[in-house]
């Protein structure tokens, strides 16, 4: 079993390396077609001008030489772990990333539980009700959730709660003003990301109630249901047992296919929410042209949606045994 | 992933001057209250350049962080003069050529080290002439620092160096760090660049990048007495909306340097809780410039720029479109300034003389299509106002049968093809004044500018009088020679318009109402806060 897990995990693994090679060469051309270079997007943010200064930049980024050459370069140098040198930052790129790593993981697998949970139970409720006002009041909500942009409700939600209300802060992963460590940091942390994490959430949340909705309206019409009945097994019992473990197939399949959305929201709340994540470094790494950076967030992000999947496909395994039987 | 490639939403050296905005800054008025000790200041600002060494990298966005802690050798005072910093006097030989600086005594570094004339020598030489943007220029002759004692600073430069020049540019240039923690080290990439070792009343915590910088008192300031605030933290927050929400929330404090949009500054201006306006930022204006590239040869007849002045109607864009932040500059050193003289030549709006000039320069309508006397592109940099101006500037030049076409890109796309490759037609951009022309003002028009430089002369326009005064006014030590030179410059260029300085405005900032002795002098949000404080 445990072996042939591994076997899995290694073909996985092979099967993405041609794919995240021809992720990488793509973005570095496409980054190259974008005007200016990393030392460009610094001169314009320093707001002042040198006719010195610019070449002695460029000199000491290294982005002086032709594109294919620092391609190769940049290839070599990935093929022994490295990730070269952030010119936004001046430290390894690996260091920076692994540095804002834990902001965006909170927010992504809080985000994503949440949306999960309260998803998949309302999408129960909602498929049990079916036509009748839960169902309707709930198929309603969810579609102003999905169609809603997720700034929106972080900027509604920062002026509610922090502005008039002044119950939630309105950005920051901490309270910079405040000195705090141990379980008083974690509880400070956490009330910071209560806005951000039900933005991020609500989207997914409306996602995965209309999906769980419908995959639990097509099981419940089941033979195997009626044969769960028929047996005397009583209405909680056979919604649990299952009903819900045959329509989480579904749901859990999007789930690892959104992981990867999920990171590109994150752009979008982290800069709303000025949360020191991933997604925001991304950004500005697009705004400085920080070519190192960019392509170290890719490869972490794709390693990142990779394991997802393979989570996933785990999940599947204990779900419904007769998917590792085929394989 | 389209999500990245969004432009982001900071309001990049926005704002502008409140002459109606509803409330004024008055900071530092309430002589009668006693200052409270203690407390927190959070302040945030839109940009972060990821260093905080002042003595090789000069840049509002660093000055804002590193002000606190590293002290420069000569500020500016409430009325925009001199005041002594680490300097506590100077003096220019007859010649100019020698400028001898006396160091305050008793300064301890934060190490607990003594500041001594070898930290001046050592930055002068080392830092500001070898690697400071402007710093290389502003101290391209001097060939030596002597120190005689250690509490004597004597700069020796090859040609005059107008004492005037010098002390202004001395507030955001002349930064000193300790030479102890420098020397012998590989400077650029020193870990004191990001945890930065100063004389100033506050010493360095902690800094994310791109987050925050956490300072707290330095017990030890020399200036006894001071800081009244336990900790100072600024915040980088380029997210405008966010910053707003932050600021009335009473997440932080103040907000300087433009960092919120505009209608954000007219809301909360009518707001008790807050002080909006321009007060504290008087010593570096803002223009918004309008450059042709006169290597196109329609455009290198100065008759067409005059013709473009003429068609724009900047009363009407600044009341309506601009809600009263700027206003019609003239020339290219702003009113207030030291060098400004008024009447230099000017452009009031005219559109039956602009269609006049575009017939005598031979651009008559038909030419460029039915109806079309020139067609082009338009160029603006990354700012809420910028872009906004050009599309006035668009929608202007289409009454008077120029077509423009705008392409927009983000500010690094701007730097490669308009400072860089020079594939333009007509930009739009900000420039910031420096207290002296001869610090980042002339170069928007001397020639012979390499390429690559921002915010100089992309122009392609060359005026061998103004490149000659230009030269002369650099090192010319008589203050009314002086400004005699510039004035003649201002003629020149405003007569010529390479690039027209059209609109003037000073950046905002937004207040708490708690904090005190705030915006006190005219470049108060990069000064160091020694005696700001926050009532309860």
């Amino acid at each position: 079993m445990i072996l042939r897990l591994f076997w899995l995990a290694l073909r996985r693994l092979a099967a993405s390396l041609p794919c995240l090679a021809i992720i990488f060469v793509t973005l570095f051309f496409l980054l190259q077609l974008a005007p200016g270079d990393a030392v460009d997007a610094m001169l314009s943010q320093m707001g002042t001008s040198d006719d010195r200064l610019a070449a002695a930049l460029r000199d000491q980024y290294g982005l002086a030489g032709p594109q294919s050459a620092r391609l190769l370069a940049y290839m070599g140098r990935l093929a022994h772990f490295d990730l070269g040198q952030s010119v936004q930052y001046g430290k390894p790129v690996l260091d920076v990333i692994l540095s804002r790593v834990p902001a965006t993981l909170a927010l992504m697998t809080s985000a994503l539980l949440l949306a999960f949970i309260l998803g998949s139970a309302v999408g129960i409720v909602a498929a049990r009700r079916v036509n009748r006002w839960p169902d309707t009041l709930i198929s309603t909500l969810g579609l102003v959730f999905y169609a809603t942009p997720s700034f929106w409700f972080g900027l509604m939600g920062i002026l509610l709660f922090s502005v008039k209300l002044g119950w939630l802060p309105s950005g920051g992963l901490t309270d910079v003003s405040a000195n705090r460590d141990g379980f008083a940091f974690l509880a400070d942390v956490a009330v910071h990301l209560v806005l951000p994490v039900t933005t991020l959430a609500l989207i997914y949340f409306a996602i995965y109630l209309r999906i769980m909705r419908a995959s639990m309206l097509e099981v419940m019409t089941l033979d195997f249901i009626r044969t769960a009945r028929a047996k005397g097994v009583r209405e909680t019992g056979v919604l649990v047992r299952h009903a819900l473990r045959n329509a989480l197939l579904p749901l859990v399949t999007v789930l690892g296919l959104q992981a990867g959305a999920m990171l590109g929201g994150a752009v979008v709340v982290e800069g709303i929410f000025t949360l020191p994540g991933i997604g925001s470094l991304a950004l500005d790494a697009v705004l400085g042209r920080d070519l190192n950076m960019l392509l170290g967030i890719v490869l972490m992000s794709s390693v990142l949606v990779i394991l997802v999947n393979f989570v996933v496909d785990l999940a599947y395994a204990r779900l419904d045994p007769r998917i590792l039987a085929q394989e | 992933m389209s999500s990245f490639l969004l432009p982001r939403r900071h309001a990049l050296l926005a704002g502008g001057a409140a002459l109606l905005a509803p409330t004024v800054l008055t900071g530092g008025a309430r002589a009668q209250e006693t200052p409270r000790r203690g407390g927190v200041l959070v302040a945030q600002t839109f940009s972060d350049l990821r260093t905080l060494n002042p003595a090789i990298r000069t840049s509002f966005a660093i000055h804002v962080y590193t002000s606190k802690m590293v002290e420069p050798l000569v500020d500016l005072d409430a009325e925009g003069k001199p005041a002594p910093r680490l300097a506590v006097s100077w003096e220019s030989s007859p010649d100019g050529k020698t400028i001898t600086f006396g160091l305050r005594k008793g300064v301890q570094w934060h190490d607990g080290k003594p500041f001594t004339s070898a930290d001046v020598q050592f930055c002068a030489m080392e830092m500001w002439r070898k690697y400071q943007n402007f710093g290389t220029q502003l101290h391209r002759n001097l060939t030596a620092v002597d120190t005689p004692d250690p509490h004597t600073a004597v700069f020796r430069y090859s040609v005059p160096m107008p004492l005037p020049l010098l002390l202004r540019a001395a507030a955001e240039l002349c930064q000193v760090v300790p030479r102890h923690v420098y020397e012998g080290t590989d400077i650029l990439n020193n870990p004191a660049n990001t945890a930065p070792i100063g004389t100033g009343p506050f010493k360095f915590v902690s800094y994310v990048p791109g987050q925050h910088v956490i300072m707290e008192r330095n017990p030890n300031y020399w200036m006894e007495g001071f800081p009244y605030l336990d900790r100072v933290v600024i915040r980088c927050i380029p997210d405008a909306p966010a910053a707003v929400a932050a600021l009335e929330s009473g997440d932080v404090m103040l907000s300087v340097y433009s960092s919120l949009p505009r209608v954000d500054y007219v809301r909360l201006g009518k707001d008790s809780r807050f002080r909006v306006g321009t007060k504290g930022n008087e010593a570096n204006p803002l223009f918004n410039t309008i450059g042709f590239n006169t290597r196109r040869p329609e455009l290198a007849d100065p008759r067409v720029r005059r013709a473009f002045a003429h068609a724009l109607d900047l009363d009407f864009y600044t009341k309506n479109f601009d809600y009263g932040f700027s206003r019609r500059a003239q020339g290219p050193w702003p009113s207030g300034s030291t060098f400004f003289v008024p009447g230099v030549p000017d452009y009031p709006f005219d559109p039956k003389k602009a269609e006049a000039l575009f017939d005598e320069a031979r651009l008559k309508r038909g030419t460029a299509g039915p109806g079309l006397r020139y067609k082009g592109r338009i160029m603006p940099n990354t700012s809420e106002g910028i872009r906004q101006l050009a599309v006035f500037i668009q929608q202007s030049m289409k009454k008077v049968g120029v077509q423009l076409d705008m392409q927009v890109m983000d500010s690094p796309g701007y730097n490669r093809k308009v400072n860089t490759e020079w594939d333009f037609e007509i930009c739009t951009d900000t420039g910031t004044y420096r207290g002296d022309p001869a610090v980042g003002s002339t170069i928007w028009y001397r020639s012979g500018i390499p390429p690559g430089t921002p915010w100089s002369n992309q122009f392609g326009w060359k005026n061998e009088e103004l490149d000659r005064v230009s030269d002369e006014a650099a090192t010319e030590i008589d203050p009314d020679k002086r400004k005699a030179l510039y004035n003649r410059f201002a003629t020149i260029a405003n007569s010529e318009i390479p690039v027209w300085m059209a609109l003037q405005q000073l950046m905002m900032s937004a207040v708490n109402v708690k904090v005190r002795n705030d915006h006190n002098m005219p470049r108060w949000p990069s000064s160091s806060w020694h005696d700001t404080w926050l009532a309860s």
